[in-house]
């Protein structure tokens, strides 16, 4: 069964004249694909993204996520903002735990699995720090150990490393392509910038904006595990030709 | 050193003022109206340490009394305001029911002043202490209401949305992100609303009560003891200033998130 199933979904915001951020979107990702959806500013990215996380409700058609309808977030749909959103109040551990604990489940069953997502991204040693005292990647790293400490099976990822610096944010990359091997959850990533796209997914959806539509889907042939000296191969700066001409126009 | 500067930058004005009104105290003869400093400073030792029931003055020794009636007075109708306050503030803020049923009742009660409320509260209580808490109550409770509902209001919507993801129902919500997350405005309200209550405490204890620091205040006026007026005067405002930085030590100790961002 496929991971997401989406049909002919539609998403309006209502108003003089109403604002079609979504139209006739058709959409499949397998169980364990990474998919980048890629566009400018204001092309329905993150509006399909919220709708698959069920922030908001589509105006019509069909999405289903593991074969399911819903019509409220849960932990099987696990996010990662922007900018990270953790609570400031808690420490890395405490936002760790906070999907478990909320739950009700002892703590025997989830501290094992969330002392290892905590080395996975590398942040062992900052279990009492809090947000405010992480840098901009620490807290991106601490927003996805949350998510796998919940055990989540898809991951939607609405930019989340936009804000950081060039270097960090390349490191973030090759960390997430590290976790996706390890554990091979399905992840939407939400970004503009192609080269993020190429390096990281699968395959890429092209989208464009007024209304938002999926305008072409772009197989990534890279081969896997990637690293870093794959972004300066000719079959890389190829891709990203292709790419770059398919949305200038 | 350089706190030293500081703090001798931060006295000059007031030693100044204090050393110019002894001096024209001195060259005048305005005593009755406007005892100078040192005369302040004698009327006040006699009214903390003197005998009490002398009976030439009758003041000796009732400052602390009248600093506890007032205090207590504060105590009570601010934690009342509080109590009541912060909850009902987060619930207006979060849902717009609650907003709807009780956001016009309280806004269309707040703007009379809570001097206005005074022969209200003496009609519905007498002479008495709860009328007077009443007053405090009143006084705090707005400030406290509407900055827990901005609070509620201003949640960060990415907040709310990882800890639905997490799985929060509505009530872990309210208790586990709105609340904490509307927590520095809780405190900004809680000190508008303390201050307020110092206000109320004076104003009714001049009308509707016969102890604490308001009482003495006026009765002092009445009989011409000019320096145990402004030694009361100097009173309230040391124990508005010791009560605002009590909170203030609470909050750093809450908010400490808070305050490392900031630095």
């Amino acid at each position: 069964m496929p991971a997401i199933q989406i049909q002919n979904l539609h998403k309006t915001y209502p108003g003089e004249p109403p604002v079609h951020a979504l139209e006739g979107i058709e959409l499949n990702v397998n169980d364990g694909e990474f998919i980048a959806l890629l566009g400018p500013s204001g092309c329905g990215k993150s509006t399909l993204l919220n709708l698959i996380a069920s922030f908001e409700n589509p105006s019509s058609g069909e999405l289903l996520v593991h074969g399911t309808s819903h019509n409220a977030p849960g932990p099987d749909r696990g996010v990662v903002f922007q900018e990270a959103a953790l609570f400031p109040w808690l420490n890395v551990w405490e936002n760790v735990v906070f999907g478990p604990k909320i739950k009700g489940t002892a703590a025997s069953e989830y501290e094992d699995k969330a002392n290892e997502m905590l080395k996975i991204v590398g942040l062992s040693d900052f279990k009492k720090h809090l947000p405010v005292q992480l840098s901009g990647g620490m807290r991106q790293r601490v927003g996805i150990a949350r998510i796998l400490t919940l055990g989540s099976r898809v991951l939607l990822m609405d930019e989340p490393f936009g804000a950081l610096d060039a270097q960090t944010r390349l490191s973030m990359q090759e960390l997430l392509l590290s976790v996706w091997q390890q554990l091979k959850p399905t992840i939407i990533f939400v970004t503009h910038d192609i080269d993020e796209a190429i390096f990281l997914a699968d395959n890429i959806y092209v989208m464009s904006a007024r209304p938002g539509r999926i305008a072409q889907k772009i197989v990534v042939p890279l081969p896997r595990p990637r690293t870093i000296t794959d972004t300066t191969t000719e079959a890389f700066n190829q891709l990203k030709r292709e790419i770059l001409v398919q949305i200038r126009h | 050193m350089k706190r030293l500067k500081v703090f001798l930058n931060g006295i000059a004005v007031p030693i100044a003022v204090l050393i110019l009104w002894q001096l024209a105290g001195n060259m005048s003869n305005m005593a009755g109206v406007l005892p100078t400093p040192i005369a302040v400073i004698q009327g006040w030792e006699g009214w903390v340490f003197g005998e009490v029931g002398m009976g030439l003055n009758a003041y000796s020794g009732t400052w602390l009394a009248n600093v506890q009636y007032s205090t207590m007075r504060v105590f009570q109708g601010f934690t009342l305001a509080a109590i009541l306050g912060v909850p009902l503030g987060l619930l207006i803020g979060w849902s717009r029911l609650i907003a709807q049923v009780f956001d016009p009742f309280i806004q269309s009660l707040r703007p009379i002043p809570i001097t206005a409320w005074l022969p209200f509260s003496i009609a519905l209580f007498g002479i008495s202490d709860m009328g007077s808490i009443f007053l405090i109550f009143l006084g705090g409770f707005y400030a406290i209401v509407v900055n827990a509902t901005q609070g509620a209001r201003d949640v960060d919507r990415n907040l709310i949305r990882a800890a639905l993801m997490m799985g929060s129902n509505r009530k872990q919500l309210l208790r586990r992100v709105v609340f904490p997350a509307a927590l520095p405005n809780i405190f900004t309200g809680l000190r508008i609303g303390l201050g307020i209550s110092w206000t109320a405490v004076i104003v009714s204890e001049m009308v509707a009560v016969k102890s604490g620091l308001g009482y003495v205040l006026w009765d002092a006026y009445y009989v011409g003891r000019m320096d145990i007026v402004l030694a009361d005067m100097v009173s309230i405002g040391l124990m508005g200033f010791v009560t605002d930085r009590l909170i203030v030590t609470i909050e750093r100790f809450t908010l400490k998130w808070r305050f490392l961002q900031n630095h």
